[in-house]
């Protein structure tokens, strides 16, 4: 185990800017999200979950995919570079890690999204460990484990010490490549299973530390689906896709076409399902209802998914939901309400 | 390390429409090659692609064409939305983009073969129909009696009324049983809805059906084949949602767990059962 | 605070068991102790779940154009605040007077979580309201947070504590207590900015957006049947949110549409998950009614007709509005 103290820390972004774009979590008016680091910039370590998920990183909100020319009936095309930088994300959560191998389920499954693809293996991901869970968290839910990131480096922090521990080849490579500004911290394991168990039994005391779902029942594709509850739960939502946004699963796309004059752009940018028209086609919408829409979702994140990919919910129990939805709505009430859940 | 010029499969090629054809008021059937001649890629009859045309976007389309056709590919589209009333206007020599194949395909080379087939078809669903029955004739030999029984508003918008009445029927044991709406003038043929009519026709159930139209004739001739004995396990359908990807990764076309781009268009009456009812 | 919840609820078996309405709208305890959620009531057994407390900052009166359609009898328990934009909705003709029951709730000011948050408290377990103070449990620990420190933005610019609309009112009026507070104070800094820096502070402001609706989706002023951000027809598509077109424009096109009509019920700025400063946007233009008009309250009253709708003679001259274009 390594590690670097404070005073060293801008010099560790610094140098790791040099290697990468680094992106890291920044606080600007009582907010705090991934950023582009610039000298100076400071780095917020303290808030636990940023406002915005990381998906963008690998899959931004809106990304050109090719230009098109028009000459009279003829057509021109020309796809856009893969993006090739290389880029570094430092102080991701274990929730986030998790999430991406969730959309890695769904854009490497073949056909490869080659634009999700490269973006994903030009990133060195670095990972923060919790040390301050918030009330909203509730990522052991799905096995993910808060205290130990599963990135290219896992990074604790206790007190004024960064602890760092390369887990892969690539994080292997980077840790080589800015050695010099560590030390050897043989107590590190110690200290770090220190803060592995307060940070345990914080989770144990908090609200959501009994939620657990029940593969069984979230089998029931049919009995679900035909549930009462969606009347009553969809009620209030307002269809405005906060949740869908800031949503580190979420993956639903759109491709459309800019033009102007002879030049098309055509690209790619995040959709919603509980937006009306999403499912709207010159013969018809099979979801035209609030209810209908509301359902589709968490069907998606709590059976769909999971039916398709081994089990595996698309939720990471980040807490983003709880924390944005304007009426308070989230997976955790649908859940409850569905009775799909299990007592631990 | 990924290769930076390789093809993702979002993005088109260029195709040119050689040849227009309309066959009735709101449908036209569109003839597409690459710009240099030939066929734009292989496929399995029942299978879509995805065409736009810049500035208008992209909509899929089941290939009405056979794979047996090695030269070219067709497509029989109706009139209804933003793209069809753009591709509607234009000239052959329009150049357009295209990708594909999409979708899963009738199981032509496996459990159709050595069946009767019975096609049901109502307006522009026999589009996708089109392709598996060519394939079908141009390799006789590997399938039984062929039935077609296609229904339409009016005598005019019957989808090539020259291969329905002079082309298909004389092939070997193929016969074409057509149906129209309403009674009109110079029609000396059936008058009435496709269920109804299949009904009358008494079919034996020793077939593999193959259902295509709008979303209520689907409903009713399924109703339809299950009192005439039919069993679910022995109709095939395809289904039509909203696309964009194509390949399952943009999260709009599912019904219930499955993508009607990826797993479908394509279904066996049995599977659908299994799936919400949300289509 | 509980007294005024154990009326709403006896309130609202009444009205429900004598079948005078259809169903209560009012709100419901969340997961945590701070994310009350609004929600239909239908029946008397489903009220042990209805709470009133220092989280139900949730505008209700919007969840009553859905009821103009049908031909129903809804009981609404509405703050000081929210009256105003049922007013505003009874002017627009959004909803019918005659299918409400409106029973004005006292208020002495909604929290912000995350103003408490923003004082380090993390891992909530429970929020209990004690007198002027709310005691917040932790998995850290305990502390005691004074309320108005912590009041949401909107309610340090309370209406006052009258019903602007009511059929019944429940308790004793409560007033918000919080230091002096200019609601224009942010717009006036704004406006001794010049053009450029105003300019620079709207583009860094509105970069943040992620067009996910939230603001559009609960202002009480947008109801249009079919918004003009989702047409379509047309070639821009507001999800994409990209900086160049329209995009960048939607929350500006949007004040202009509500401008006259926004009572300033502050949900906007509550619910925007990326903290956009809407409360500038749509004060500037209360602001400038003011100033041109007279001053004008949005949903006061269910008849005068508002500044921007009605012509005077006596009217600003256009070119008015000059103000930052030296």
């Amino acid at each position: 185990m390594l590690k670097i103290e404070k005073k060293r820390w801008p010099e560790l972004f610094g140098r790791l800017a040099a290697i990468g774009k680094l992106y890291a979590p920044v606080s600007e008016d009582n907010k705090t999200d991934f950023a582009l680091w610039q000298e100076g910039t400071e780095v917020d370590l303290k808030t636990t979950i940023t406002a915005k998920s990381l998906k963008n990183i690998f899959f931004p909100q809106i990304e050109n995919l090719l230009d098109f020319e028009r000459q009279g009936q003829k057509l021109s095309l020309e796809q856009r570079q893969l993006p090739a930088e290389k880029t570094i994300a430092f102080g991701v959560r274990a929730c986030d890690l998790a999430s991406f191998n969730l959309l890695d389920k769904v854009f490497l499954k073949e056909p490869v999204d080659h634009f999700y693809q490269a973006r994903r293996e030009n990133c060195t991901l670095i990972g923060l460990a919790c040390s301050e869970p918030e009330e909203t968290c509730f990522c052991r839910t799905f096995g993910i484990e808060p205290t130990a990131p599963a990135a290219d480096v896992a990074a604790w922090l206790v007190g004024d010490d960064l602890f760092w521990r390369p887990e892969t080849t690539k994080g292997e490579e980077l840790t080589a490549a800015i050695e010099d500004l560590f030390t050897e911290a043989p107590d590190g394991a110690e200290i770090v299973a220190e803060q592995q168990a307060q940070v345990q039994a914080l989770l144990d005391k908090m609200p959501l530390a009994g939620f657990a779902l029940s593969d069984e029942e979230c089998n029931k594709q049919a009995e679900i689906f035909e549930s009462e509850v969606w009347g009553e739960l969809s009620k209030t939502c307002l269809g405005c896709g906060t949740c869908t946004y800031v949503c580190p699963t979420c993956h639903c796309y759109d491709i459309r076409d800019y033009e102007v004059n002879d030049k098309v752009e055509r690209y790619r940018c995040w959709d919603s399902c509980m937006f009306s028209d999403f499912t709207n086609m010159a013969g018809g919408n099979p979801r035209t209802t609030r209810l209908a829409r509301f359902r589709q979702r968490y069907m998606h994140k709590l059976v769909y998914f999971p039916a398709n990919n081994e089990g595996a919910y698309a939720c990471v129990g980040c807490g983003r939901c709880l924390q944005k939805c304007p009426v308070s709505l989230n997976i955790v009430k649908v859940a409850k309400a569905l009775g799909v859940t299990k007592n631990v | 390390m990924c290769d930076c010029h390789s093809k993702d499969t979002l993005i088109p090629q260029i195709a040119v429409i050689t040849a227009i054809r309309q066959d009735t008021g709101d449908v036209k059937t569109f003839r597409v090659e690459k710009p240099e001649g030939g066929r734009c890629f292989d496929y399995l009859p029942g299978q879509c692609a995805i065409i736009s045309l810049p500035g208008c976007g992209e909509a899929i389309f089941s290939i009405t064409s056979s794979p047996t056709n090695k030269d070219y590919l067709e497509f029989s589209i109706k009139r209804c939305g933003q793209l069809t009333d753009y591709l509607h206007e234009v000239e052959p020599g329009q150049e357009i983009a295209v990708r594909g194949p999409y979708g899963n395909n009738f199981p032509v080379e496996t459990a159709l073969k050595q069946q009767n087939l019975l096609f049901i078809a109502g307006g522009i669903g026999l589009a996708p129909l089109h392709s598996v029955i060519d394939y079908a004739l141009a390799n006789r030999s590997n399938y039984g009696k062929i039935d077609v029984v296609y229904g339409a508003r009016s005598k005019g918008d019957f989808v090539d009324y020259e291969e329905l009445t002079k082309g298909w029927p004389e092939s070997a044991a193929t016969n074409v049983h057509l149906t129209i709406d309403r009674a009109e003038e110079g029609w000396n043929g059936n008058v009435g809805f496709v269920p109804q009519y299949l009904k009358e026709l008494g079919f034996s159930t020793d077939k593999t059906v193959l259902v295509c139209g709008p979303p209520i004739m689907i409903k009713l001739t399924l109703a339809a084949l299950q009192e005439m004995g039919f069993s679910k396990e022995q109709v095939y359908t395809t289904m039509e949602m909203k696309m964009k990807c194509g390949i399952g990764k943009c999260g709009r076309c599912n019904i219930g767990s499955k993508y009607v781009c990826k797993d479908g268009p394509v279904f066996r009456c049995d599977e659908l059962d299994e799936l919400p009812d949300e289509y | 605070m509980q007294k005024i919840e154990q009326l709403i609820k006896e309130k609202a078996r009444d009205l429900l068991a004598a079948g005078q309405v259809t169903r209560v709208i009012a709100w419901q305890k969340g997961e945590m102790s701070y994310d009350n959620a609004p929600a239909y009531f239908g029946s008397p057994e489903k009220l042990d779940a209805l709470v009133y407390d220092a989280f139900c900052a949730s505008n209700l009166s919007k969840y009553l154009i859905a009821n103009t359609k049908k031909d129903e009898k809804t009981a609404v328990f509405l703050k000081p605040c929210d009256t105003y934009s049922l007013n505003q909705l009874i002017k627009d003709r959004r909803v019918k007077r005659e299918q409400v029951l409106v029973i004005g709730i006292p208020c002495a000011g909604m929290v912000d979580i995350n103003k408490v948050k923003a004082q380090g408290v993390k891992g909530i377990i429970g929020i209990t309201e004690d007198g002027d103070d709310l005691t917040v449990e932790t998995a850290y620990g305990t502390k005691q947070v004074p309320r108005a420190e912590v009041l949401l933005k909107k309610c340090l610019a309370c209406k006052g504590s009258a019903y602007a609309v009511s059929d019944e009112t429940i308790g004793e009026p409560q007033a918000v207590k919080h230091a002096p507070y200019d609601r224009f104070a942010d717009v006036k800094k704004l406006e001794s900015l010049s053009p450029q820096e105003r300019f620079a502070f709207w583009q860094e402001e509105l970069s943040k957006c992620i067009r996910c609706n939230a603001c559009r989706d609960i202002c009480p002023a947008c109801s249009c049947e079919q918004c003009i951000f989702d047409n379509p027809d047309s070639p821009l598509a507001g999800k994409s949110n990209s900086n160049s077109a329209e995009e960048q424009l939607f929350h500006i096109i949007r004040a202009y549409h509500v401008a006259g009509r926004c009572t300033d019920c502050g949900e906007c700025s509550r619910v925007c998950p990326q903290g956009i400063r809407l409360d500038l946007l749509n004060r500037k233009f209360i602001k400038d009614i003011n100033e041109f008009y007279g001053d004008y309250q949005a949903g006061a009253d269910a008849d005068t007709n508002a500044p921007l709708l009605s012509f005077d003679v006596e009217d600003v001259e256009p070119g008015a509005a000059t103000k930052g274009r030296e």
